[in-house]
């Protein structure tokens, strides 16, 4: 593998912790939970019912199997989730994942018809502030060059970027 | 088939070969194995090119080794361009800790340039 990403000195933040319950701009009330340990079945069926043209870098998987496979890889370990919640559906999912160099890799998932209301972001920022409260100190990011909209969003939250590699970006930030 | 399989020693690159080498042995192609110089790679070119000729023993398929120096996207296009080569065999890039699939320079490089038709192998 390359070598790993290049941190910001200076910490950003703080994050907001969860959980939150916010309205999200249609006016939906969104609940923000924290949830590293057991793995929501309402997870499952989010991903399983997951628009493919929203797939990044080939994830999520397709397939029920192969979806509980690599969720349970991201609830294992040192790695850190927030889900986003709408009555009793899961509409939105970040994850922070542990890398083999001490820093966690940060992906967001977001299905389709809750995309463009800010959720988004809040789940970001939450995400962030519960990895800070759980002593994550540096998170790094990839995300394909043409994705300008989720590009725009990772800045507004505070990333950097500080590598292009081939097809993809990649943005850091650290929060202690 | 005439097939250039290039290699700079990481893993999906080693999942490549034994890919192509299967492909090899059942439909007969003729294949040529270009060992990259992979700043990217901590491997030793001669430590790739000895563990791509045990590969080749293990399988009995027998195939030309070339060692390739300069920039590695670059020269295994000029490579498989200036041969009679059918298709250019590359890794399909690295899995991130969440499983996001990366790849390199070399294989954005041969993708956007290459007249060859390629293949990356998943």
């Amino acid at each position: 593998m390359t070598p790993g990403p290049e941190f910001p000195d200076e910490p950003t933040g703080p994050f907001p912790t969860p959980p939150r319950t916010l309205a999200d701009a249609e006016g939906r009330e969104i609940r923000l939970r924290a949830c590293d340990d057991e793995l929501p079945e309402a997870l499952v069926e989010m991903y399983v019912g997951f628009d493919s043209a929203d797939r990044a870098q080939g994830v999520p998987p397709t397939g029920e199997g192969a979806i509980r496979e690599w969720l349970h890889g991201l609830f294992s370990g040192d790695a850190h989730n927030v889900v986003a919640e709408h009555g009793e559906r899961i509409v939105g999912h970040a994850t922070l994942v542990p890398d083999s160099g001490g820093a966690h890799e940060l992906a967001i998932f977001v299905t389709q018809e809750y995309q463009g209301a800010g959720i988004g972001t809040d789940l970001i920022n939450v995400l962030l502030g519960h990895g800070a409260a759980e002593g994550v100190e540096t998170v790094w990011l990839s995300v394909e060059r043409w994705n300008h909209a989720a590009k725009h969003l990772y800045e507004k939250v505070g990333f950097d970027v500080t590598g292009s590699e081939a097809f993809e970006i990649e943005m850091t930030i650290r929060l202690h | 088939m005439d097939v250039l399989l290039g290699i700079g020693g990481s893993d999906d690159s080693v999942r490549a070969l034994e890919w192509t080498l299967d492909r090899a042995r059942a439909a007969g192609d003729d294949l040529t194995v270009a060992v990259v110089e992979n700043p990217e790679s901590e491997r030793d070119v001669e430590d790739i090119v000895a563990d791509v000729r045990e590969r080749l023993n293990d399988a009995g398929v027998d195939a030309e080794i070339q060692r390739v120096s300069g920039n590695p996207g670059s020269a295994l296009v000029e490579l498989a361009e200036s041969g009679e080569y059918d298709q250019l065999v590359l890794g399909g890039g690295e899995e991130s800790p969440m499983g996001k699939i990366r790849l390199g320079n070399m294989s954005e490089f041969v993708l956007l340039n290459s007249h060859v038709t390629v293949t990356l192998v998943r």
